[in-house]
């Protein structure tokens, strides 16, 4: 076939020497960026140092372990993917990150939830909504999310964010006011993490403990949640108390059309 | 290929679940096809990496009917082929002409080649080498072909499907740049002169980016 012979299947056998083996960059490149496996890093937090978690769809995790094999038999038991350590963010997340949790919510930072139920997603999803420094209770995730009797649900949802801080759930408390449980190291984190907001979370807790729930304005008479940013702009002259959302509308209050007050009587 | 075959069924069933056993079947194949086309050992990364990507992408907006009917070496060949021409194009537009010998000639060789080469090569690494920047210096098109031929090892007619060319024209190409090879090798002193009858070709002026270029110096 070859008119050269011999001399010609040598170099066809050559050609096929020059075969080498990939660096091992390309499979993980590859499986990274189609997110079958993660790479994390650690970044500082308020909470101090916390790992985070990635892949092509977006931030896969985070959580706050002591050291990081620690936080890879987590991610492990988890979401179960390979995962491997790098020396840090690439840039624009990180820095997304950074603007998210210094409150700018245009920040955009994808989020791989995959595995997740509907019902999980929306609860995350309606959580990014809470401006930084302010809460909102359980109830009103679930009024917002069109579920108002999932209240129990939506917390459980809360504990079970894998992007805590990113989603920041440490902005929804109990519908009595206290701060509730949080998963990157209980309430005491979750206080000094609102506090780092610029949240008085002794002024909040004193409150809602002697039964206030919502907040209005005698002067315009719209009555909000009590971290509402307009709410909380109200000076004392003004600021009238209520148990309840009935006792607001019964005193002539509409609902702020910003903070979306619902009632949580019923709620847990 | 029999495990080819099992493995698109496999991606088809369960895409998620198969592909990192793809990955690990045809990454090699598709960094060597990378590597060969363009020379440079980043750049080949990057294209191994987008080709499995791409693949990855492709299959998952497929239906699962045609995911399993997918021959996949040539498939995934075709579709690093088409990223190695872009990447050149963009390349070329960035860099003036000019740039051609060093960007061929700089890191073409990987560190870790010595693990492959040898043995059973008939030449040996050095002239591995050589014959490596030898198919630099064939055109385009007749490169695609010869790498795809005979460093990947496809058939003339999963070429031909890769190359969406017909398999005449691969025939031709694959024959005409295993001759431009030998009497490059032979005009550096690579290999001997081979037995007579064979042709060297005639030097040959390419048009490339506007510019033309002797494509054999």
């Amino acid at each position: 076939m070859n008119p050269s012979g011999h001399s010609g299947s040598e170099l066809e056998t050559s050609l096929g020497a020059l075969a080498v083996p990939a660096p091992a960059s390309v499979a993980l490149g590859a499986l990274l960026a189609v997110g079958l496996a993660d790479r994390y890093a650690s970044i500082d937090s308020p909470l101090g140092r916390v790992f985070v978690a990635w892949n092509g769809r977006g931030v896969s995790w985070v959580s706050a372990e002591r050291d990081p094999a620690e936080f890879e038999r987590r991610f492990g038991e988890h979401v179960g993917r390979p995962i491997s350590q790098a020396d840090a963010l690439p840039a624009d997340l990180e820095r997304a990150i950074r603007r998210r949790l210094a409150g700018d919510r245009r920040a955009r930072v994808a989020l791989d939830l995959r595995g997740h139920s509907p019902f999980e997603v929306a609860v995350w999803t309606k959580a990014l909504e809470i401006p930084r420094g302010e809460v909102r209770p359980y109830g009103w995730i679930a009024s917002e999310i069109g579920r108002p009797k999932a209240v129990r649900a939506v917390g459980s949802a809360l504990a079970h964010n894998p992007v805590p801080l990113v989603v920041p759930c440490h902005r929804v408390v109990r519908s009595d006011g206290t701060v509730g449980q949080y998963s990157l190291g209980g309430p005491d984190a979750k206080r000094r993490l609102l506090a780092s907001e610029g949240l008085d979370t002794i002024g909040l807790e004193a409150e809602a403990a002697a039964g206030v729930r919502f907040v209005g304005s005698d002067t315009t008479h719209i009555v909000c949640h009590p971290t509402c940013h307009d709410a909380q702009r109200l000076t004392a002259r003004h600021r009238v108390r209520f148990r309840s959302l009935a006792q607001a509308e019964a005193a002539g209050y509409r609902p702020c059309r910003h903070c979306r007050p619902v009632s949580t009587a019923a709620a847990a | 290929m029999e495990t080819d075959d099992r493995l698109a069924t496999q991606l088809a069933r369960d895409l998620d679940g198969a592909f990192p056993a793809f990955v690990r079947a045809h990454q090699d194949r598709l960094y060597t096809i990378a590597l060969r086309l363009l020379g440079d050992t980043r750049d080949a990364e990057e294209v191994a990496q987008d080709g499995l990507v791409r693949a990855y992408r492709a299959m998952a907006s497929y239906p699962p009917g045609r995911v399993a009917t997918l021959q996949l070496r040539g498939w995934t060949a075709a579709i690093v082929v088409n990223l190695a021409r872009n990447r050149r194009r963009r390349l070329m537009d960035r860099r003036p002409p000019r740039s051609l010998e060093p960007l061929l000639a700089v890191g073409f060789e990987p560190a870790d080649e010595r693990t492959t080469s040898g043995a059973s090569t008939s030449i040996g690494r050095e002239d591995g080498a050589a014959l490596a920047q030898a198919l630099l210096r064939l055109p385009n098109p007749m490169r695609a072909a010869v790498v795809l031929r005979h460093v990947d090892g496809l058939s003339v007619a999963e070429v031909a499907a890769a190359l969406s060319r017909p398999e005449n024209t691969i025939k031709s190409d694959v024959h005409r740049g295993l001759q431009r090879l030998r009497a490059d090798l032979e005009r550096s002193g690579t290999i001997d002169a081979a037995p007579r009858g064979v042709q060297p070709p005639r030097p040959r002026t390419e048009r490339l980016n506007g510019q033309t270029l002797e494509s054999l110096p």
